[in-house]
């Protein structure tokens, strides 16, 4: 059984279908990269896999190791496995960035029947996948990513990634906004989750995140359905083409 | 105009009951003249309603009626029903006293081996002795407010604390009002902090009920001068039952370079209206006023502030919340306002409701009125629901809805909190807000 399969998936919003018959299966173990020009629908895809409210499925469906994932709460799926690391991490004044990760791995941990951490297991926890990903002890008293930089509050997704262990990791556009220095802290930290158990989607408008994490296939995203997949020399090609001829075969 | 001529049924029986009241009223001479004097202001106005602008969102006409008869003083068995409730709200560390039904109780109180500097007495003590000069402060507060003329009328006692200049009180002070009463009544408080210069102390005032306590109404003022230098930390906790009423007042008097930090919060009764005057008498002084209103079911509460900036070089910070369920009420009025000679002023105010539920309503009225030409002075209001982006990302992270709204609402008060300067006021203020959560389910 594959970890996750898109059937021919089709989605609005409002009164705009922005998938138009998606399909995708992802295996264990395997990197997916998702390319295509803004607009293409790739946002659309990692939000529809999480749950986000706001958008309609018309068609088609999502299976998550053979379950159905659109019959599911967002906190359902995240118990399950699914992770989103978002490309624009909210700032959640107010609640402090250990109170947020430990109420947040104890939930999920109840939702599977499994018991709660003990507070020294959950900080030490804590503090070794930190400083691997260089996010002082400082960072994590704050609020949730108030006032953290772009690359902060990257960093504090993967943070979350190593924590809650999830199969299935989506990374929506987790170069935007970043530095080369902190675009390679944050590959680095992701590479480092790698494993034959979790699979990967990596959601990029540019091939430079690719040089990072390096996919094991590529898929050309372009209004709204894939429309080629091939080995990671793909992306290398799309850098030197562009989008435009697979714009006009879709 | 003569409408007041009129009066209502209400009305009269209310002056009835002063008339029966007046013999157990602590105070002769000066004293009695000003109880009917104040009697007679509240008179002329009555229960004050909408067509009042102060009291445009809090019509007490329509939400409190009448006023209830005053209080018997507490028999043995109020009192131990009284004791019980205080063993559930006593605060570790603080120095207690204790008002049951409007009535200081020296047993359930720690008003002997007081620091050096202090000197606590009951009101009715301060009232009954010719002590001219704390009478006067303790009347001062103007009758124009009918509440406020009310409770000068009907004040039956209270606790009287000077803190000496110079004396910086290590014990907070913690004045609790216990509704004990199996019948409505009303009970009629006043207290007096007199706070030397160069003296700091703090204050925790808790408003709490008796197991089966029926309805009744809270009348309470409090009396506050806070001397040249001197610092005054504050906390006032509204737990009262979900039946009563709680009308108070504060009138509070900076001197030059003094420092006041206040905070409230009110999660308990039916209707409140909280109304504060606070005067900066001398330069360089600073207040900074905030709370937190956590209301559900019909509840209605309301914070009338007014700050007034009569000298130069001071600085005010109001920052006011509330967290609204079901059909919660709350009103913030903030009136400031800046004498033609108090330049250099900083002034700043800002309200934030959260609306929990569709029927849910918040009112905030801000009032500036500035009379000098070099300050700063500003305020701010908003009002929404919580933020739906903020709700996803935590429950993509697993939280449940009820877990994830949870979470945002305990920082929303958090931050709110977060204002209090004391630590161990904070956990109280915690302690509190977490009472209310866990009861909200």
């Amino acid at each position: 059984m594959s970890l996750l399969e898109v059937k021919n998936l089709q989605v609005r919003v409002e009164d705009r279908e922005i998938l138009h018959g998606l399909s995708l299966t992802v295996n264990k173990g395997e990197v997916h990269a998702i390319m295509g020009p803004n607009g293409s629908g790739k946002s659309t895809l990692s939000h529809v896999i999480a749950g986000k409210p706001g958008y309609e499925v018309t068609g088609g469906e999502i299976l998550f190791n053979g379950e159905d994932v659109l019959e599911m709460s967002p906190d359902q799926r995240s118990a399950k496995g699914v992770f989103l690391a978002f490309q624009y991490p909210v700032e959640i004044p107010g609640v402090a960035t250990m109170t947020f990760l430990r109420t947040a791995l104890n939930a999920q941990r109840k939702a599977r029947g499994e018991s709660e951490f003990s507070t020294p297991d959950f900080l030490k926890k804590v503090r070794s996948v930190a400083a691997s990903l260089n996010i002082p002890q400082e960072m994590l008293r704050r609020g949730v990513n108030v006032g953290f930089s772009g690359g902060e509050k990257k960093r504090n997704e993967i943070l979350q990634m190593a924590l809650f262990e999830p199969s299935l990791c989506i990374l929506d556009e987790m170069d935007s906004g970043l530095d080369i220095d902190a675009l390679r802290v944050a590959a680095d930290g992701v590479n480092a989750l790698r494993s034959p158990d979790r699979a990967m989607v990596v959601i990029t408008h540019y091939q430079r995140l690719l040089n990072y994490i390096i996919p094991d296939f590529v898929h050309v995203m372009s209004k709204g359905r894939v429309v080629k997949s091939g080995g990671k020399e793909l992306a290398l090609q799309l850098e030197a083409e562009g989008y435009a001829q697979f714009e006009d075969a879709a | 105009m003569n409408v007041a001529l009129a009066k209502t049924e209400t009305g009269r029986a209310l002056s009835d009951a002063f008339a029966l009241a007046r013999e157990r009223l602590p105070g002769a001479g000066k004293v009695a003249d000003a109880r009917r004097q104040a009697f007679a202001a509240y008179e002329r106005v009555g229960l004050p309603h909408r067509r009042i602008e102060d009291w445009k969102y809090t019509d007490l006409r329509v939400l409190m009626r009448e006023v209830l008869p005053l209080a018997p003083a507490p028999d043995a068995a109020a009192l131990s029903h009284a004791a019980a409730a205080l063993r559930l709200h006593a605060i570790d560390g603080v120095r207690r006293l204790v008002l049951v039904d409007g009535v200081f109780a020296p047993n359930l109180s720690e008003a002997g081996g007081l620091e050096k500097g202090l000197r606590i007495r009951a009101l009715r003590e301060v009232l009954e002795a010719g002590e001219t000069a704390l009478q006067a402060q303790l009347l001062a507060p103007d009758n124009s407010n009918p509440m406020v003329a009310l409770n000068s009328a009907m004040m039956t006692d209270g606790v009287v604390i000077e803190v000496a200049d110079g004396a910086a009180l290590t014990q907070p002070l913690h004045i609790v009002h216990i509704a004990s009463g199996t019948a409505p009544a009303a009970m009629f408080t006043r207290s007096l902090l007199k706070l030397g210069n160069a003296a700091s102390a703090t204050l925790v005032e808790s408003y709490i009920a008796a197991e089966g306590t029926k309805a009744y109404q809270v009348h309470d003022a409090l009396v506050v001068s806070i001397g040249n230098g001197a610092r005054l930390d504050h906390v006032r906790l509204i737990e009262d039952s979900r039946e009563a009423f709680n009308i108070s007042s504060s009138e509070v008097t900076l001197g030059a370079k003094a420092r006041f930090n206040t905070f409230g919060m009110t999660t308990g009764g039916n209707v409140s209206r909280y109304q504060a005057t606070i005067a900066f008498a001398g330069e360089g002084a600073q207040v900074e006023t905030n709370g937190i209103n956590l209301l559900n079911g019909r509840q209605h509460a309301d914070s009338t502030l007014f700050l007034d900036h009569a000298v130069p070089n001071c600085l005010s910070r109001e920052i006011f919340r509330a967290v609204l369920d079901d059909r919660g009420h709350s009103v913030f009025q903030g009136r400031i306002i800046v004498r033609p000679h108090a330049q250099k002023t900083d002034a700043k105010m800002m309200t934030r409701a959260l609306l929990l539920s569709d029927e849910a309503e918040a009112d905030n009225k801000p009032e500036l009125e500035i009379f000098a030409d070099d300050v700063t002075c500003g305020h701010g209001a908003t009002s929404g629901a919580l933020d739906e982006s903020l709700l996803f990302y935590l429950r993509a992270r697993g939280l449940s809805e009820k877990e994830a709204q949870a979470l945002l609402i305990q920082a929303f008060v958090g931050e709110a909190i977060e204002q209090i300067a004391s630590d161990s006021l904070r956990e109280l203020a915690i302690a509190a807000a977490e009472r209310w959560l866990a009861a909200r389910g």
